[in-house]
């Protein structure tokens, strides 16, 4: 070190233009606002969910839209949670809280019209009826805490037939999608186990809730795909 | 950019005596902290939103039929069979399991799909135009197809879609979707039988599946 400085001390000295290391930072937060505004608009806030989900892939092209909708969801240790949405949220908000009325008189539930309510507000349930009128008693926080065990669907003891089968009645009138979201690593049992409770109600129709992918090249899909969309 | 010119038109104006000249001020704003900002909002953006839209894939079940009379037949030459396993296995036969398990056969989801092709061309190759084929002809011209008069040739083709206890859903859906790719436009979601069952097991254990 010493003889660095020594060095440099006897070195004739070259006075060198002093450069300002300021940068103009504005093109740069005129780049970050702009980025910063294209992710404000082009995209929605995730909604809250109560499960971990990351679903298969698939060429289907149709997109998600918010209907009046029964959404069935299992993670990947096959809890499954029932969840209902409406589209028109002002004018029908009253059929949640006529479906859980349904099963609270098909199964005796005695909830009270708080709980009820509570339902109403977060129509996303993912516990037996044994367990469901301590889990509507909470608040919603709360109930996102709370680890449930998912709803049964066992032969025995099915009672998400029973909750598609309130929901049918409560949805009277209107076309309800039956939509079925689950885990890449979920048991097949557990899907089977979902469509068998819908085909006891009688509803064979489903979407599956999937990521988008590209077709394939070279195949069928991929040469003639005029008819995908027809049903 | 930033600087805001505040010199004003007339600089070169002369101020009387004993005025004095007010100090410059530099008027050169640090931007570094509005940039930090910006990409702050940016990360937290980009975080908790999601970008694209999620697909919804179709799924129609049949009913499940008591009485036998109601059930589908399908030719025996045109069926596949495809079952899922443990670990990502995936399993073939064409027409009936032989007895002996001979044409039972072991694939993966990349080749499945030139089998499903293969299958396809050979049924559309040994089809002849039977009276049955006429309204599913008639059918596809009213759609608008173009190429209706094909639309009968793969009548026979089925795909019996077999997955077992130990499947995932993404199988399951892999699968599904692979009938959309091929456009297989008969297939079946059913249970598997015991026997083939055992079949998948016998060669998971040769294989060493865990």
């Amino acid at each position: 070190m010493n003889l660095n400085t020594k060095i440099l001390q006897n070195m004739p000295s070259v006075k060198l233009p002093k450069k300002s290391t300021a940068t103009d930072m504005t093109p740069f937060v005129d780049v970050a606002f702009l980025i910063l505004s294209f992710f404000m608009l082009a995209t929605k806030f995730k909604p809250p969910e109560p499960l971990e989900i990351t679903t298969p892939y698939s060429v289907s092209s149709d997109k998600l839209k918010e209907e009046d909708a029964v959404r069935i969801e299992f993670d990947s240790s096959g809890r499954i949670y029932f969840n209902v949405t409406v589209k028109n949220e002002t004018q029908d908000n009253g059929l949640k809280l006529e479906l859980i009325k349904q099963v609270n008189s098909n199964r005796n539930l005695g909830l009270t019209n708080a709980e009820m309510i509570s339902f109403q507000n977060y129509p996303t349930v993912g516990s037996p009826f044994s367990q469901l009128k301590s889990l509507l008693s909470m608040s919603r926080d709360q109930r996102d805490k709370v680890k449930q065990s998912g709803v049964p669907v066992d032969s025995v003891n099915n009672e998400l037939a029973t909750w598609i089968g309130a929901a049918k009645v409560a949805f009277q009138g209107h076309k309800v999608f039956y939509m079925i979201k689950g885990d890449n690593n979920a048991s097949y049992p557990t899907f089977k186990g979902v469509i068998d409770a819908l085909k006891k109600n009688d509803e064979y129709k489903y979407k599956l809730i999937t990521d988008p992918k590209a077709v394939p090249p070279g195949t069928d899909l991929y040469n003639k795909p005029n008819t995908i969309k027809g049903d | 950019m930033a600087d805001i010119d505040v010199a004003g038109g007339d600089s070169g104006h002369k101020k009387g005596p004993g005025v004095k000249k007010a100090k410059k001020l530099s008027t050169r704003v640090d931007m570094t902290p509005m940039v930090d900002l910006g990409f702050l909002l940016i990360t937290f953006f980009i975080f908790t939103t999601t970008m694209s839209t999620p697909a919804m894939m179709k799924l129609y079940m049949p009913k499940d039929e008591k009485d036998p009379k109601d059930l589908t037949e399908i030719k025996e030459s045109g069926a596949l069979t495809i079952m899922l396993g443990k670990g990502n296995g995936i399993y073939f036969y064409e027409g009936q399991i032989k007895a002996d398990g001979s044409n039972f056969q072991s694939s993966t989801y990349k080749d499945i799909r030139d089998e499903i092709i293969k299958k396809k061309k050979e049924v559309i190759a040994a089809h002849y135009h039977t009276p049955a084929c006429e309204p599913l002809q008639k059918t596809a011209q009213e759609k608008g197809d173009p190429d209706w008069k094909n639309a009968c040739k793969d009548k026979d083709f089925v795909v019996v879609i077999k997955p077992n206890k130990e499947s995932t859903y993404k199988n399951a859906v892999d699968i599904l979707d692979e009938m959309t790719i091929n456009r297989v436009q008969r297939f079946a979601l059913i249970d598997i039988t015991d026997d083939e069952n055992m079949l998948i097991k016998a060669t998971e254990q040769r294989n060493g599946v865990k």
